[in-house]
């Protein structure tokens, strides 16, 4: 009897291993980073419309923000800047752009074209700072703690239901903590 | 519909991320040795765009960046562990192609020792059984 219910049994089996297979692979791309609860990596780079001046993370220190990797290459960026727009419009967060391998140039036709949401840019020419915050496709979104600690990570184009129930509580929350 | 826009934008974000501007310029090794020592660390990395392919065979925009990344480090002389580990500490273990055995990775580690086990005795139960069987062993043959 039980002889019989094996491939039943061994059909079942695989039949759990595919539809858990199925759910996971839905977040196959969320790799978590290791960054969380650590330093925000360091960073020195050349401001998009004042080259000449530099912004490191230390200028950053003493408020949350978020760090927003974008490319003037990047459809998805497209799609996530009214989300974007809308948050640094709320001004509850300051929002840095960092301008992910891409041509000066063409970053400032598009954000003349989109509209520039962000307080600060900042430009990774080479790649270089991005490989160090672990990056590896635009959109990403870091937010970094008042003492420039990554506390949560975002890969892809942010919602606003993100924004709203993720990020705004714990911006809130740090805020609460400094004062 | 907001899920399509989603899909297709997150589509379209990957037919562009192969556009990006490529260094095309190609690595000069010292020696033979060292050349081969790349390549060995390489096929064991992944490639986090193409996630299905390694870095030594992707031609994507971060994997051109990794391989500058890690020639960069052997000629400063880092040992193959350190250029993992600092791999590891930006993109996690999901960069190694063969996991290590740790609290998480256990059932990926076992799961194969396991299955083998349960075939093995499954085959074995079914043997014994059918030997034992009586009326069997006239048509024996046939099998």
């Amino acid at each position: 009897m039980i002889s019989r219910l094996l491939p039943l049994m061994a059909f079942l089996l695989l039949g759990i291993l595919l539809a858990v297979g199925l759910t996971v692979s839905d977040t196959k791309t969320h790799i978590p980073s290791p960054l969380i609860g650590r330093p925000v990596p360091e960073f020195n780079l050349p401001q998009l419309f004042e080259p000449e001046k530099t912004l490191s993370q230390e200028d950053f220190l003493g408020e949350p923000y978020l760090v927003n990797f974008w490319g003037s290459w990047c459809p998805t960026c497209v799609y996530e800047h009214p989300v974007i727009t809308d948050l640094a419009r709320s001004g509850r967060l300051r929002i840095v752009g960092l301008n992910y391998r891409d041509e000066p140039e063409d970053a400032k036709n598009w954000l003349s074209r989109h509209g520039n949401p962000y307080h600060d840019i900042v430009v990774d020419y080479s790649g270089r700072i991005s490989i160090n915050f672990g990056v590896y496709a635009a959109p990403e979104s870091f937010l970094i703690s008042p003492d420039g600690e990554v506390v949560y990570k975002h890969i892809g184009a942010l919602t606003s239901e993100i924004i709203s129930q993720t990020i705004l509580p714990m911006v809130d929350e740090m805020k609460r903590e400094q004062s | 519909m907001k899920r399509f826009a989603f899909f297709l934008a997150i589509l379209l974000s990957s037919i562009s991320a192969a556009q990006i501007k490529v260094d095309q310029e190609p690595l000069v090794f010292d020696n033979p040795q060292q050349q081969e020592r790349f390549n060995n660390l390489t096929e064991e990395l992944r490639c986090l765009v193409c996630q299905n392919q390694n870095l030594a065979d992707s031609d994507a925009p971060l994997a051109h960046d990794l391989r500058s990344e890690i020639f960069d480090m052997m000629q400063a002389g880092k040992t193959d562990d350190e250029i993992k580990s600092f791999l590891i500490e930006r993109y996690g273990d999901f960069v190694l192609y063969r996991p290590p055995v740790q609290g998480n990775t256990l059932v990926l580690w076992l799961a194969p020792v396991f299955l083998l086990l349960g075939g093995g005795a499954v085959v074995v139960f079914g043997i014994r059984k059918r030997k034992i069987m009586p009326g069997n062993n006239s048509d024996a043959g046939h099998y």
